[in-house]
């Protein structure tokens, strides 16, 4: 539990400082977190924060409702690319694990969660989400995926079943835009070829 | 487990938070100076006008609605290739043959892109060109009467999606197919498509006086889809630009299938040298089969005219007219920038935006330095012709359009905005989101030397919670922004009508002058036309039975018909002989089959009513016309088949 209340607090952080930003924003906000009766303001932000409970799950709600992907999901927030997983798509997202990030060097997930790291980490994120809608048995038949960052990662065929990127699929579950596969690993892309924005 | 729920919940509550935070400062500013100042944007006082005329797309309603910018209200559905009860059109005898083709009576059609005429590179108004992606066609409606006018079908075509894009002096509308067929059609095995389908792009002359429609030529291109397309302008003025995608020819599965070649290609199409081939008596003559159907104003009526052949040109044959331009990831969007320098590939696969540069391309050509060729047509190195990248400026590029002072405008669908940025350095500039999964978007004067700037609107794929819901199907939203300063500015959501697939636009000026008001009576050459009270009558022809008739405020004149019998065709032809702006009358009778009419002052239409009841039925004027609007009503009397009842008619007496 302690790793999730070191993310709770970066995450905090994470919203304080977004919370600066915006000028308008009353100090009260820093009660938020521990807040629960916190209403979406008026305005519309964005697919992610329409609240709908007859649709099957999109991709974001997936992994937000799934208690292996804590990790990925204050990824996802702090990278804030909530609104490209929940778009129409059709998406394919690799969700690793929270054990697949621990497997990572110690620090890194804290040192990418940091602000000033958010397009590295959300060049990593869309390097884990194919634009189309990928079931298993589709992808035993690709070399390759080209990915929402614009770059590639090589699919193996091990015993029969899809390797993507040296990652095994655990798990996969049909979303509302698309199909999430739960993977072992994290998908670190190749060093980029193009600049990054 | 719990603790596990709990820490979820507590994810949750913190997202909540955060997003909360990260917008609130647009909440905000909804109260106060700001807020008020885009309102007077895009306020126009009642009884004030826009400045701009919007047309956009119906999509799969088939029509092309037109709206006001900035204020976002619709004026007018103008049906085009589908049946519109509103009208009559596709329902009345004088409609019924626009919507011939060689499958047959086509009630309904797909409408995509909108392309306003052109002269000297700068859009004139007269015309507005729109396509039918499903069974391939293109319209003409005339911007005098806001009527389609005319509509051709496309042969040898299939999802007539890269269409209809005018050239800089409506030399041509180009219809590309975006599904490659067999060419001809034939009965063969679907896995035999490799190498044996073909994709044919259609050239559409534009006569310059009165705007009629001709296929001059098609090219039929290897079986690749032909996705959107563009005309050079400028410089470039004598080529077209497509964008393919399913270079991979795959005939199954395409959203996996036709995405595994890192590349596709822009095919660059030298329509000026095909032309002159063609001019010169070149390319083949081929038996097929397609509808040509012309509306004439002076007897209201539409004739469809089948046509036996075509002209196709292979591109062997030309040599050095058709090039292959190397596009990462299924380039959708096909855009040329005002000076014709730039063509934009938008690869929707792709992160990043490919720019490829005319005169680089030229130079290549003159270079003969090709990376190879494909089915005989030379392909280009893709550093060859590469202007430059805008890098990963966001998620699924679509389309590109440009203003007056050097900047592009992308819309990406997954990642939901629109990014500025600036043409030579290819740097962003700034970007908005959209409310959701923008498609195209339309710049006044876009597809043109001159754009005309100052607004930019977002033509969205999914709504959600934009509006009040309306059940599972909404309208899809369009969002309004100023452009005018360096960053974009969100001004307005307006509901849009089908799918708005896409749109032009342009000042008002222009059309607002020339838009006709009546059609003159003398001018009316209908042959059933009455134009005047005592030119009424019904005449009995076999079992056709023909009303001459007319209307003016407030009656029908014949308003009492007998003798008509059960298995008759009562054709209703009714003038409506008011010379006044805006004094429609409509025409309906009880069972009628068909649609009501709805007929414009000095207008003839008619309707054919198959009587299936013995009885004496009403018929009255669907049009709130006058002040005894309700009064204006008639009965017609059907008798029994094998009855004696004699024609006869009046109005103002009783039949004796």
């Amino acid at each position: 539990m302690k790793t999730a209340k070191k993310l709770f607090f970066l995450f905090a952080c994470v919203s304080l400082f977004y919370a600066c930003k915006n000028e308008n924003q009353e100090a009260s906000s820093e009660n938020s977190v521990a807040d629960t009766e916190v209403k979406e303001p008026a305005d519309n932000k964005g697919q992610a924060f329409i609240t709908d409970d007859q649709g099957t799950p999109n991709c974001l709600q997936i992994a937000i409702s799934s208690p292996d992907h804590k990790t990925l999901v204050a990824a996802v927030q702090a990278a804030q690319v909530e609104n490209a997983l929940v778009n129409v798509g059709p998406l394919t997202v690799f969700a690793p694990t929270d054990a697949a990030f621990a497997a990572l060097p110690a620090g890194t997930v804290e040192n990418l969660l940091k602000p000033e790291n958010k397009d590295v980490l959300a060049n990593i994120l869309k390097y884990h989400v194919t634009p189309g809608n990928l079931n298993t048995s589709i992808l035993t038949k690709l070399p390759k995926l080209g990915q929402a960052n614009n770059q590639y990662v090589d699919i193996e065929i091990v015993d029969g079943k899809p390797m993507i990127g040296g990652a095994n699929i655990l798990i996969s579950i049909r979303a509302g835009n698309g199909i999430v596969h739960v993977i072992d690993k994290v998908l670190l892309p190749p060093p980029p070829t193009g600049e990054s924005e | 487990m719990k603790n596990i729920i709990k820490s979820v919940v507590a994810m949750v509550t913190v997202f909540i938070a955060f997003t909360s935070c990260n917008n609130a400062s647009k909440s905000n500013s909804k109260s106060g100076a700001l807020a008020s100042n885009i309102a007077e944007k895009v306020y126009v006082a009642p009884g004030e006008y826009d400045e701009f005329y919007a047309f956009l797309s119906g999509g799969y309603s088939g029509n092309l609605t037109v709206y006001g910018l900035p204020s976002g209200r619709m004026f007018k559905e103008i049906p085009v290739f589908s049946q519109f009860p509103t009208s009559g059109y596709g329902y009345s005898e004088e409609t019924k043959p626009m919507l011939n083709t060689s499958h047959g009576f086509i009630p309904w059609g797909d409408s995509h892109h909108p392309d306003i005429s052109q002269t000297n590179g700068e859009i004139d108004g007269r015309f507005i060109f729109i396509n039918e992606n499903n069974t391939p066609r293109i319209a003409k409606i005339d911007l005098k009467t806001f009527e389609t006018t005319e509509i051709i079908e496309v042969p040898n075509s299939a999802g007539n999606h890269s269409s209809s894009f005018v050239t800089e002096n409506t030399e041509y509308v180009v219809a590309g197919t975006r599904f490659s067929v067999p060419i001809p059609q034939r009965d063969m095995p679907i896995k035999d498509y490799k190498g044996n389908f073909k994709g044919a792009l259609s050239f559409i002359s534009v006569a310059p006086e009165t705007g009629d429609m001709a296929i001059k030529f098609q090219v039929l291109m290897p079986g690749f889809n032909y996705d959107l397309s563009h005309p050079g302008r400028g410089k470039s003025h004598g080529w077209f630009f497509f964008t393919t995608y399913n270079t991979e020819e795959a005939n199954t599965l395409l959203e996996v299938n036709a995405s595994q070649n890192d590349k596709d290609f822009i095919a660059a199409i030298n329509w000026k040298k095909i032309e002159e081939y063609v001019n010169n008596g070149g390319g083949t003559m081929m038996p097929t089969d397609y509808a040509h159907n012309v509306y004439d104003e002076h007897t209201h009526t539409a004739t469809s005219t089948m046509i036996k052949e075509v002209r196709v040109v292979n591109p062997s044959e030309v040599p050095g007219a058709v090039f292959f331009l190397p596009t990462p990831k299924s380039p959708h969007g096909c855009d040329v920038d005002p000076s014709g320098e730039y063509i934009v590939g938008n690869g929707k696969l792709s992160a990043n935006l490919t720019v490829h540069s005319f005169t680089k391309m030229l130079a290549a050509i003159e270079g003969k330095k090709f990376a190879g060729e494909a089915y005989g047509i030379p392909i280009l190195n893709f550093e060859d012709v590469l202007a430059g990248v805008v890098n990963q400026p966001g998620l699924g590029p679509l389309h590109t359009e440009f203003d007056d002072k050097g900047n592009a405008y992308t819309t990406f669908f997954i990642s939901s905005e629109v990014v500025k940025w600036k043409l030579g350095t290819w740097e962003v500039i700034d970007r908005k989101p959209t409310y959701y999964s923008v498609g195209h978007l339309t710049i006044p004067g876009g597809n043109s030397r001159k754009p005309q700037g100052k607004y930019m609107f977002a033509m969205n794929k999914i709504t959600k919670d934009r509006y009040l819901p309306t059940g599972p199907e909404m309208e899809h939203s369009a969002q309004l922004y100023d452009i005018s300063g360096e960053k974009m500015e969100l001004l307005l959501d307006f509901p849009t009508h089908g799918e708005p697939h896409y749109a032009a636009a342009m000042r008002a000026d222009i059309i607002k002058e020339n838009s006709q008001k009546i059609y003159n009576l003398a001018d009316n050459k209908h042959p059933y036309a009455a134009k005047s009270d005592g030119d009424t009558k019904v005449v009995r022809d076999g079992s056709n039975v023909h009303i001459y008739m007319t209307t003016i405020r407030s009656h029908f004149s014949p308003d009492n018909i007998e003798g008509i019998k059960l298995g008759d065709k009562v054709y209703f032809h009714v003038t409506n002989l008011e010379q006044d702006f805006d004094v429609p009358h409509g025409f309906a009778v009880l069972g009628q089959n068909t649609s009501e009419l709805l007929i414009m002052p000095g207008q003839t239409k008619t309707s054919v009513w198959e009587p299936t009841k013995v009885g004496v039925w009403p018929f009255y004027c669907t049009d709130f016309c006058s002040a005894l609007h309700q009064e204006m009503q008639g009965y017609i009397r059907v008798s029994p088949a094998n009855s004696d009842t004699p024609i006869k008619w009046s109005m103002g007496e009783d039949i004796e």
